[in-house]
């Protein structure tokens, strides 16, 4: 693996990329200081599309900042929505029946599988190969379809409620979901013959980007992040939430710390959640949704509850500080994308600009969600 | 186990055994293993909190071990956990306005199956909020210290480029203030 080539700053100019870019999927701006081709300087400016959700969080009661939490990340909010349910209950002391937490966790992984499908696409678009797109698309539409049916929503789910859900699932959904796996596992091996293997793909994505594990562990990185760089860290693992602990499933962790590995993390993943998925559907036990005993308005005592969930672009996290009254005296949101860019400006000093455009789409960018 | 080590560790911080043993939390802190009858009769005042260090119950507060130093002490604590390899899980604050504070919370956890998260927090005036940099011990502490300057106020000094992150370049206001008006 060569180095990143280091160059004396003698004559520069400086680029904008963004915050108008095809390459940063959002409004983001990376001001870099450009030597030719290589990139000797790299700032990254946010801050387009800032909405301030804490702030939301503190002048609404817990309920009504439930929806916020979906707009935080529009691929993948189902995960976004678990955490701040999950982070309430542990503060309020309200328990979840068990059917509710199966159908949580087979939501949660149908909702990951898809936003790896849609950043595979839009990864290879990246690249310059725009097919693969297509076909990712077409996967993510059938679970979007099947979301939709149950939760009524696309993408910006409201589905969780304090204690339960807003709905059952029907025979229809996990006939569909029962259909789904094998289908999502053929799809996998396609990409696998059709991406994955293809020797330009390996050999534009090897050795470009690499993040240290003593950099994740600096900058905080985690999720797929971090597993492509040998750290073996799922919060569904080493902090067992839900009913994560009843099934069987690895944590794909790749060495490389490269861009491949990353990319390699993520094709994992997608195999495990559908695992996961599959014991989901098998085990899911018959009962109610929501608890029979629930406060009508939720106060939690005060104190300071913080709660970390895998999304998935990484581990997201919710500190509340409660004084005991409906709404949340302090409601911080830890996003994991937020970290994960942070060590672009570090990573890619002294990388041609082509390469740093794909390290950038191996992070697994979502704007909103770092912006918040 | 890591936890013990680490709270060995951030205990030698502090002077004396004795402000460990007087638990009396600001954000009052119940059903602690460690507690007998004074020390809840202690925690019913409204006293501040003793500097020291406190093991939280996970299952009801989701960290483990709860830090509070004064601003100096941070950069002696930061490094204790840098050594133990914690990663930076994020910085933010908290506005105390009655008691005319401002909070600044630090969290940390390791890429571990030996579970230890660690919250450490100090108080600085709400007059003249400001507490040292961490971003020579943790580069990823930067953009955490930005925001928190951007939403609070709070002078990281020490920080080499604290410019608002995701408010405006030219935002003079900090709208997590709780007598913030837009």
């Amino acid at each position: 693996m060569s180095g990143p080539i280091h160059i004396q700053p003698g004559e520069t100019f400086t680029l904008n990329v963004g915050p108008q870019h095809p390459a940063t999927h959002g409004v983001l701006r990376v001001k870099m200081e450009m030597d030719g081709e290589y990139i000797v300087k790299a700032e990254t400016v946010l801050g387009y599309i800032h909405r301030m959700h804490e702030l939301m969080g503190e002048n609404r009661t817990y309920p009504q900042v439930l929806p916020n939490l979906s707009r935080l990340d529009y691929l993948g909010a189902m995960g976004y929505t678990h955490g701040h349910v999950l982070a309430v209950e542990r503060a309020a002391g309200i328990e979840v029946p068990e059917r509710a937490e199966y159908v949580r966790a087979i939501m949660v992984e149908l909702n990951r599988v898809a936003s790896h499908l849609f950043w595979f696409g839009a990864f290879v678009m990246d690249l310059g190969g725009f097919t693969p797109l297509m076909y990712a698309i077409e996967d993510r539409e059938y679970i979007l379809d099947m979301l939709e049916a149950v939760t009524g929503s696309r993408l910006t789910y409201c589905y969780f409620r304090f204690g339960g859900l807003y709905n059952d699932v029907d025979d229809d959904f996990v006939n569909a979901a029962r259909a789904f796996i094998p289908r999502m596992r053929k799809s996998l091996k396609k990409y696998d013959a059709l991406v994955t293997g293809n020797v330009i793909l390996q050999q534009r994505l090897r050795d470009i980007g690499p993040i240290s594990a003593n950099m994740c562990r600096r900058y905080g990185a985690t999720g797929p992040v971090a597993r492509g760089s040998g750290i073996d860290f799922d919060v569904r693992k080493n902090e067992p939430y839900s009913v994560y602990p009843e099934f069987d499933f690895d944590v794909p962790v790749y060495h490389e710390c490269d861009s491949l590995a990353r990319y390699k993390v993520r094709m994992d993943e997608m195999e495990q959640s559908l695992r996961i998925i599959e014991q989901g559907l098998d085990k899911l036990p018959e009962g109610p949704i929501m608890p029979k005993k629930k406060p009508k308005i939720i106060k939690p005592p005060a104190g300071d509850y913080y709660q970390a969930v895998e999304t998935a672009r990484g581990s997201f996290g919710i500190r509340i500080v409660s004084d005991g009254g409906k709404n949340a005296y302090r409601f911080k949101l830890r996003s994991p994308t937020y970290s994960n860019m942070h060590l672009f400006d570090e990573a890619c000093e002294g990388m041609m600009i082509m390469d740093a455009l794909a390290l950038m789409g191996s992070l697994d960018l979502v704007i909103p969600e770092i912006d918040r | 186990m890591i936890k013990d080590t680490v709270k060995q560790s951030l205990q030698d911080l502090f002077p004396t055994p004795e402000p460990v043993v007087e638990e009396a939390a600001a954000p009052a802190a119940e059903g602690e293993e460690e507690q007998d009858d004074k020390k809840k009769k202690a925690a019913k005042k409204a006293e501040p909190r003793v500097n020291g260090v406190l093991e939280r119950d996970y299952a009801a507060h989701g960290y483990d071990l709860d830090v509070q130093l004064d601003p100096g002490e941070l950069e002696a604590a930061v490094t204790i956990l840098d050594q133990n390899d914690f990663f930076i899980e994020s910085i933010t604050g908290v506005d105390w306005i009655k008691e005319k504070q401002l909070e600044v919370v630090y969290d940390f956890s390791r890429y571990d199956f030996d579970r230890c998260r660690v919250v450490i927090r100090t108080r600085t005036p709400r007059s003249e909020p400001k507490v040292p940099t961490i971003t020579e011990i943790y580069s990823g502490a930067s953009w955490h210290e930005r925001e928190t300057h951007d939403f609070f106020g709070i002078k990281f000094e020490g920080h080499p480029h604290l410019i608002p992150l995701l408010l405006p370049e030219d935002a003079d206001f900090h709208p997590l203030l709780k007598d913030f008006k837009p």
